[in-house]
């Protein structure tokens, strides 16, 4: 009862008080405040858990090592003179390009798989390529560490058994690196095709039809119709995994920890070497800013690209 | 352009229910023909198995004397108008209309003479840089309709396209489809559900009901002569009176008997005809427009009079619809929107008998 309660605060001013108390209310009766008070649980939970985090890490990455005083963009300085961080700069790049592309194409391949297979057995297929993306990535991880361990791996077993030579799995860079290309893109995969098996669902049959009547071979229907009918999803889904492969930590830290020689570190896995193992907190936290420039710069343009999609079709 | 010829053709799902159950129909070039029935009654099957969307169970199916029975629908020179349109919501109106040319390599000059042509002929050139979204309903069948024209194909097909657009626009598309077939007259085979649709746009109608041809005539033959009690009563709106009667010696001629004791003369002229069902139980049927009220010095030949207590009078504007029962069968007659028609109240209604049919219950032919 607020225009109780201001009226028993200022007795000599009744009159000013409930005039004031309406337009209280009035606003508390706005949508937009309501709106405002429904998201304020989210807000204040991307406040504690992304915003405050993000900017003292900002903060963090401006100190020096033992954290005492203000060393401005010295700590990125140093980052960009080591070659170990280019060396860290490249393989992220490259683990998450190579890996999100391989995710995207195998992902699309499985969803169209997927899609003509008739309704009844489909769903046991979709349940069982989603496997992977189930497993905790660290459990998972630590069964293919098994696989390319040279003393036992299976994998190597089963080279030798067709007559191939051993391969050095996880001891050497290329191997190293395409190893953990293999593991991310196995465990993403499934996401994709989800995502990807949805989209097609959601394309009207007739269009497929009319393209077929049109003269569309199914090659050129699948680029004239299925593509960019499905052009947003696919963006998103690139972009989110693209964000999530780019800050990947669970795979390298389990399977390489980095090695050998730091050449398998992406973002996520080198600022915890630098910033937890190594004592290096603020330059730790530089290393983990590196990515954001990056990735905000893909999700605009993705994004803006989305939108604009979205008002011409939907 | 072409002709289609349909032989035997079958429908058969997994389990073996028969969507269309063995139909033959010859489709002469430059025809239009409106292939119409209740929902389920196998007509969009029929159209989709032409198009080659629907494999064939069995029969043949030849477009310009090919038989196309194998052959995929982007090799049977077709074009398709469908009920939702399936427009490329990604594409602009011109790429839309572009595309089957673009996919069967014409040149590009070629490609934009005909899409200007053809946005000329359907009055869509200032449309031609939108995408689908930015169209009403009527602008997205015209653009639909417009895909087709520009390929020239052998046949079109239209399924349903005027479902979706709302009252007043379907009447305008209606007339806006005739126009362009008297434009191209491309053979058009077109499938709906409306007979209005189906009377006013074909040269031969063909009514379907479940999975079998009904009949097939010119609109104004199936008016006034259908063949099956179905037919009768598809055709028309509102729908034909049927009456349970029986057939009876009048001197020289002919009456129906009708329950509850109306007598109503057969004219001389049909006397040969039905003269070899004479007390049997039969359908009497007249339609609503040829039960009208009694005007004064009403001396119509074939007329017959017959009282009736409307129980609901439905006023149109230009006409009256009056509705009454007769041993449960719903009659309902057209009058002059004049005639002081009232519920409750006794109303006299003229037969003209030269316009009935009577239909054998047993075979529901009409005899």
């Amino acid at each position: 009862m607020p225009s109780d309660a201001s009226a028993a605060l200022a007795p000599g001013r009744a009159p000013a008080s409930a005039a004031r108390s309406s337009s209280l209310r009035r606003f508390a009766r706005r949508r937009s405040t309501v709106a405002f008070l429904m998201t304020l649980p989210l807000i204040a939970v991307i406040g504690g858990l992304v915003a405050w985090p993000a900017s003292y890490a900002i903060y963090l990455a401006t100190l020096n090592r033992r954290m005492t005083a203000f060393i401005g963009l010295e700590n990125f300085d140093i980052l960009l003179e080591n070659e170990t961080f280019r060396g860290v700069i490249w393989q992220s790049c490259f683990f998450a390009i190579t890996a999100v592309l391989l995710k995207a194409l195998i992902g699309f391949w499985l969803a169209h798989m997927l899609h003509h297979i008739p309704s009844k057995g489909q769903r046991k297929w979709r349940g069982m390529l989603l496997v992977p993306w189930v497993i905790p990535p660290a459990l998972s991880t630590l069964g293919w560490w098994w696989m390319f361990e040279p003393s036992y791996s299976s994998i190597n077993w089963l080279l030798n058994a067709f007559g191939g030579p051993s391969i050095p799995w996880l001891g050497e860079p290329w191997w190293a690196r395409i190893s953990v290309i293999i593991v991310n893109v196995w465990y993403g995969a499934p996401f994709f095709m989800i995502m990807y098996l949805a989209a097609l669902k959601s394309v009207p049959d007739q269009l497929y039809e009319a393209a077929a009547i049109d003269g569309a071979t199914g090659w050129q229907g699948l680029v004239h119709v299925t593509l960019p009918m499905m052009r947003n999803i696919i963006s998103i889904t690139v972009l989110f995994s693209l964000i999530v492969t780019f800050a990947n930590y669970d795979i390298v830290r389990v399977l390489t920890n980095g090695g050998p020689r730091d050449l398998t570190h992406v973002f996520a896995s080198y600022a915890f070497q630098v910033g937890v193992l190594s004592g290096n907190i603020p330059r730790g936290a530089a290393v983990s800013l590196f990515m954001f420039p990056l990735l905000a710069v893909v999700a605009f343009f993705v994004l803006r690209g989305v939108n604009r999609r979205q008002k011409e079709m939907a | 352009m072409a002709q289609v010829t349909l032989r035997r053709i079958v429908k058969e799902y997994e389990g073996g229910v028969q969507a269309v159950k063995g139909i033959d129909l010859d489709i002469a070039d430059h025809e239009f023909v409106v292939l119409v029935g209740p929902s389920g009654c196998g007509k969009s099957t029929t159209l989709r198995m032409i198009a080659g969307l629907e494999e064939i169970s069995a029969g043949d199916i030849a477009i310009g004397g090919a038989l196309v029975n194998d052959i995929p629908p982007r090799d049977r020179d077709i074009a398709m108008v469908f009920q939702n349109y399936a427009l490329y919501p990604h594409m602009t109106v011109y790429d839309n209309m572009a595309f089957g040319l673009m996919l069967r390599k014409f040149p590009k000059a070629e490609i934009d003479r005909r899409v200007k042509e053809a946005a000329r002929i359907l009055d869509i050139g200032m449309l031609l840089d939108r995408k689908p979204k930015a169209l009403s309903g009527g602008q997205r069948q015209r653009v639909a309709m417009g895909r087709a024209i520009v390929r020239d194909p052998k046949v079109f097909l239209f399924a349903e396209p005027l479902s979706n657009l709302d009252a007043k626009l379907r009447v305008q598309m209606r007339t806006e489809i005739k126009k362009v077939h008297q434009t191209v007259k491309t053979t058009t085979i077109y499938v709906t559900h409306d007979q209005v649709e189906a009377m006013t746009l074909a040269d031969r109608v063909v009514v379907m009901n479940h999975g079998v041809i009904e009949q097939v005539g010119p609109p104004q033959e199936l008016y006034h002569n259908p063949a099956t009690k179905f037919v009768a009563g598809f055709i028309g709106s509102p729908a034909m009176n049927f009456i349970p009667c029986r057939l009876e010696q009048s001197g020289s001629a002919l009456q129906v008997q009708l329950p509850g004791g109306a007598a109503l003369p057969v004219p001389q002229d049909r006397t040969a005809r039905y003269q070899a069902h004479l007390g049997r139980e039969l359908l009497f049927g007249i339609r609503p427009e040829h039960l009208t009220e009694v005007r004064p010095n009403d001396h119509r030949e074939n007329m017959a009079v017959l009282e009736a207590v409307p129980e609901v009078v439905e006023p149109m504007g230009m006409e009256t619809l009056a509705h009454f029962w007769i041993e449960g069968a719903e009659i309902c007659a057209r009058l002059d929107p004049a005639t002081p028609a009232a519920p409750g109240r006794k109303l006299p209604l003229a037969a003209d008998m030269a316009k009935m049919h009577l239909i054998d219950p047993k075979t529901n032919k009409v005899l």
